[in-house]
């Protein structure tokens, strides 16, 4: 052994980069995103209210702006991250409850989370368009 | 603190590959991190080819192959063979598991070794443990008492015995620990699932006394709180445990005494 053996600094082993990406796992990664998403959902919203009490001429300039090609799409991801984070909260509920821990339940659950989530945004802009 | 990158001196630069046993015919390939602090050099990852027809079924078994007949300076832990001591403990194909018990026929394609994840790294698959033990003697792993001893021993009801069943078995492996993202972010600070199972089976134990004591000891933002219900601990234990579940129990417990 070298002299200097004892002192060199130790290295850090591999994690993010080695570990398997488990449905559970990214699912908690998905729920931190979403969470994330949704401030800024939150100023759109924000923005959007305040448009409206502002008048009606620059109420329609914005609402211009979220009826874009663009301005919808950005909704409809914000949809999806406002219902996947709701479907998580409920989870996260049942968790905090003490239910829902078998491991190949919980996987079965982060499987069905994102499928889940995209049917329900699809429902509610299918929805939202046959109500216009 | 979350870092995703690993630093500099950690980053996995390179590799060799060693040459193939003669005269083999049923191959396998392995990618095992290698690490020494002998030299100068980062990590790296070495490829071995192991004689499928000349080894036993498990990964254990192939690195003692590579160990005893390819590259006598590879270093890991191991002992009982049979996933009761817990030191084989190493990540394999992606996920925290015992060496011994993990059959290469579980495995599609070669075979990856790493250490357990976010530890330091004494030489190649042994990581520097002494974080882990420091924090399970911590939530103080033994039966507290206030009442006068009794004559003979402590006695349970069977009821009582069972709520230990799940938590008993834990050989301290460290693999759910080091498959936890917020244990890899904070481990300085949180517990991790090993520690807390741990100190579950004490606060259900109906002999234990001090159960006020050690939820205080608990109650804090990081020591407790920082399980997020990842889900990795209990997919991740050897022994079929459930940590994630434990840290549940604890938390619903914080919340009962409250009310």
């Amino acid at each position: 052994m070298s002299k200097d053996a004892k002192t060199r600094a130790r290295p850090i082993s591999p994690h993010l980069q080695i570990y398997k990406p488990i449905p559970t796992m990214v699912m908690s990664i998905t729920h931190r995103i979403t969470g994330g998403a949704l401030y800024f959902g939150m100023l759109l919203v924000a923005w959007w209210l305040i448009a409206a009490a502002s008048g009606p001429d620059y109420f329609d300039w914005v609402n211009g702006i979220y009826g874009s090609f663009l301005g919808r799409l950005i909704l409809f991801g914000f949809t999806f991250a406002l219902i996947h984070h709701l479907l998580g909260g409920i989870k996260h509920l049942f968790w905090d409850m003490g239910h829902g821990f078998d491991k190949d339940f919980a996987t079965r659950v982060a499987r069905m989370q994102p499928i889940a989530s995209a049917v329900l945004t699809l429902a509610v802009w299918i929805i939202g368009y046959m109500a216009r | 603190m979350v870092e995703l990158a690993l630093p500099k001196n950690s980053q996995i630069t390179g590799g060799k590959t060693w040459p193939k046993p003669e005269g083999a015919k049923n191959l396998r390939e392995f990618k095992v991190y290698r690490w020494s602090p002998d030299d100068d050099a980062n990590p790296r990852v070495d490829t071995y080819y192991v004689d499928m027809d000349d080894c036993g079924p498990m990964v254990l078994d192939a690195i003692i192959y590579i160990k005893n007949k390819i590259d006598p300076t590879l270093t890991f832990r191991r002992s009982c063979r049979e996933g009761i001591c817990g030191s084989c403990a190493m990540n394999i194909d992606g996920t925290n598991t015992l060496a011994c018990t993990k059959g290469m026929d579980e495995i599609d394609g070669a075979v990856k070794i790493y250490p357990l994840p976010h530890m330091p790294v004494v030489k190649d698959l042994v990581p520097d443990l002494n974080q882990f033990y420091a924090q399970h003697r911590s939530i103080e792993p033994w039966l507290q008492t206030t009442s006068p001893a009794p004559e003979t021993e402590w006695l349970q009801s069977h009821e009582d015995r069972q709520k230990l069943d799940g938590l008993y078995e834990c050989i301290l492996c460290a693999c759910c620990s080091t498959s936890c993202p917020s244990y890899w972010w904070n481990g300085d600070r949180y517990l991790g699932p090993a520690a807390l199972l741990q100190a579950y089976r004490w606060l259900i134990d109906s002999r234990d006394e001090a159960t006020g004591e050690r939820l205080d000891d608990l109650e804090d933002p990081f020591r407790l709180y920082r399980c997020h219900t990842i889900m990795n601990c209990a997919q991740a234990c050897p022994k079929g445990l459930n940590p994630a579940r434990a840290i549940a129990e604890i938390k619903k417990m914080m919340v009962e005494r409250r009310v």
